[in-house]
């Protein structure tokens, strides 16, 4: 097991390298660099002046030179200046990414207590009524776009009821580390975490319901009844067991997904992470933080894709290699 | 011949295909008697399985009407809740099913497939349930028996797994065992092991054995009786030899003039006319096999056929047993000689 887990940590460093490569690559080749993003529009700059910032800047050599200082100085915990804040690419992200993760995680056990009970509800007893509503909901939730949704939910409850702050991650007149500091972060999560929870159990609920309809038809099913096992374990131990695999299998991506796919409910509760950060720089061109969070998301689907392979080596055997 | 285990009075298993409900088993009675190997014969579609399913109670509650009587150890297994089944199944009843590649979970650990009905039946300490399947394993001819314990299904092949699937039915040392078509998924050479393996068994055990099977041969090499079924009913019940040596009812008299032989005078292979309806397209009135020997004039027929015992111990459905014969131009039928 531990030599599985190792071999696959040892896998990801060329994975990541590639990955680097690419988004070193393709973010030169957007149109305009730093230097058009900070001074565009501007009638002082003086184009002599431009090409002599670029010069020490180092943005005139060649690219593997550059990739070279970049990856270099990435790996020491140096991402570099961000042209636009003026301020350390690290210190930049690191609140961010701690929000984030904290949505992200948050979003994902909400979506994970919602869906498993109605899953398992909607394929234990299908074609059941309680089916039949949870397959609306489904539906209903796959064709809602998720910033009405977030909007609707702002506004209800954000707005007109007043129960929960809408702006922020927490109250900036609480004290840093204080109790009320804590409980001031949880209220501001919940509303962008049900946003995004809500609407995000389709995959979940359809995989795991469909998965029991199908296992529950399976020969060792039977078998387990013949042997006389009270219908409530065949559930768990026999059905439940072999259907959340494909949601095991899913989960890697499911944590990806969240980090990179929060742009929306972001922007809409103003909630400072990532996502949010990434629509600002791309659109002032902000080159440094853009292949900072390029590189951070496609590091999170590595990283997802490898959790998803041990947790299923780990639940089934039969992929398991010694 | 020792207690009656299970009887079986006027079994009807229905499914419910749209509105309706449709017999699948029909009229069904029998005994099975302790060490006593009781072989159900009949096409695919015949209601065999579903006869098995219905004692053991696995069929879809939904969806199936259960009417008659199961009788087993002085209940009627048919009113006994879920509950009070669970009581029964894998404790005193053991089922084998026909295919090992899916009947074991891919999930769990051999040892543990066994152990799991020990552990609702028995009262046993973690050691002497483990004690208990490794004995169980040698009992079924599985040598290295420690390491098979902790490895998965995937890593066993067919053979083997049938012998795990053996295993489980035999844990808690049943009474009853059901066995269906436990050979049938697998290759000839391992069928033969496999059913050496059943004989060894059945001669350790004093457990009653139904064995469901389309293979007269196994049934000539271990059944005690023979149930033939056709179309949901049991159309004849005999000993083994007598029903080799005297089949009567027609459709019996066919499935065996099918067996290809290599007796001088047949050189075609003798093919009952036409297929068994399905569920809905079934004529429920008059005798359930005359659409197959249309040669046969209706007034041979009874209007509804009953069960005659025509021997002792000999019962036959129907009347048109006494003057059947082949069609014009059929050679000459096989004597089946079992001794």
């Amino acid at each position: 097991m531990i030599t599985f887990i190792i071999r696959r940590i040892l896998v990801m460093i060329p994975q990541l390298l590639l990955l680097s490569i690419i988004i070193f690559l393709l973010a030169k080749a957007m149109p305009g660099d730093a230097i058009t993003g900070a001074f565009q529009g501007n009638p002082d700059a003086d184009a002599n002046h431009l090409e002599e910032i670029k010069e020490k800047m180092g943005l005139n050599d060649p690219w593997y030179q550059q990739y070279g200082r970049w990856l270099g100085n990435f790996v020491q915990g140096d991402m570099g200046m961000s042209y636009v804040h003026k301020q350390k690419v690290s210190s930049l992200l690191a609140g961010r990414l701690g929000n984030t993760l904290l949505l992200s995680i948050a979003t994902m056990i909400t979506i994970y207590l919602i869906s498993i009970p109605l899953g398992i509800i909607a394929g234990r007893w299908h074609n059941s009524w309680a089916d039949k509503l949870v397959v609306t909901y489904n539906y209903v939730a796959l064709a809602t776009p998720v910033f009405v949704f977030a909007l609707i939910m702002l506004f209800i409850f954000g707005f007109s009821l007043g129960w929960f702050p809408i702006t922020g991650s927490v109250d900036i007149r609480a004290e840093n580390g204080s109790w009320e500091y804590y409980i001031s972060k949880a209220k501001h999560l919940v509303l962008p975490t049900l946003s995004g929870a809500i609407i995000g159990t389709v995959g979940t609920i359809q995989y795991l319901r469909n998965d029991i309809i199908d296992t529950k038809l399976k020969d060792f099913v039977k078998t387990a009844r013949a042997k006389g096992v009270p219908e409530g374990r065949v559930y768990t131990r026999h059905i439940l067991r072999n259907s959340i695999l494909p949601i095991a299998a899913f989960l890697g991506y499911e944590i990806t997904l969240l980090i990179t796919g929060s742009v929306f409910i972001e922007s809409i509760y103003s909630y400072p992470g990532l996502g949010k950060l990434f629509i600002e720089s791309i659109s002032t061109r902000d080159f440094t933080v853009v292949s900072a969070l390029v590189m951070i998301s496609g590091a999170a689907v590595i990283v997802g894709t490898m959790l998803s392979d041990i947790i299923l080596s780990i639940v089934d055997p039969r992929i398991r290699i010694d | 011949m020792g207690n009656t285990v299970l009887e079986i009075e006027n079994l009807r298993t229905s499914f419910s295909i749209g509105e309706k409900y449709y017999p699948a088993v029909d009229d069904v009675s029998l005994k099975v008697h302790e060490n006593e190997v009781l072989a159900i014969v009949g096409e695919s579609g015949c209601g065999k399985s579903a006869l098995a399913l219905s004692i053991i109670g696995l069929h879809e509650q939904r969806t199936t009407r259960l009417e008659g009587q199961v009788n087993f150890k002085g209940q009627n297994l048919l009113k006994l809740s879920r509950k009070r089944l669970n009581k029964i199944r894998g404790k005193e009843m053991g089922m084998i099913f026909q295919d090992p590649m899916t009947a074991l979970n891919p999930l769990a650990a051999i040892g543990a497939q066994i152990e799991e009905p020990m552990k609702y039946h028995l009262k046993l300490s973690a050691a002497d349930m483990k004690k208990r399947t490794l004995e169980l394993l040698r009992r079924v001819g599985i040598k290295n028996e420690n390491r098979i314990y902790s490895q998965y299904p995937h890593e066993l092949s067919g053979g083997m797994r049938q012998r795990v699937v053996i295993a489980i039915a035999l844990a808690c040392d049943p009474v009853l065992l059901l066995a269906d078509e436990p050979t049938t998924a697998l290759d000839v050479t391992i069928q033969a092991q496999i059913m050496d393996l059943m004989k060894e068994l059945q001669a350790q055990m004093k457990t009653g054995i139904i064995l469901i099977t389309h293979d007269l041969g196994v049934v000539a090499e271990m059944a005690d009786k023979v149930a033939v079924m056709y179309a949901g009913q049991i159309v004849e019940l005999a000993e083994v030899n007598e029903l080799f040596n005297h089949p009567m009812h027609p459709y019996t008299r066919s499935l065996l003039n099918s067996i290809p032989s290599n007796m001088p005078n047949k050189d075609k292979l003798h093919v009952i006319q036409g297929i068994v309806p399905t569920l809905q397209k079934l004529e429920r009135t008059g005798c359930r096999f005359a659409p197959r020997i249309p040669w046969i004039p209706a007034s041979e027929h009874e209007e509804n056929p009953i069960i005659h015992e025509v021997k002792p111990n000999h019962f036959v459905r129907c009347t048109c047993y006494k003057n059947f014969h082949f069609e014009e131009g059929e050679l000459g039928e096989d004597d089946h000689v079992l001794t």
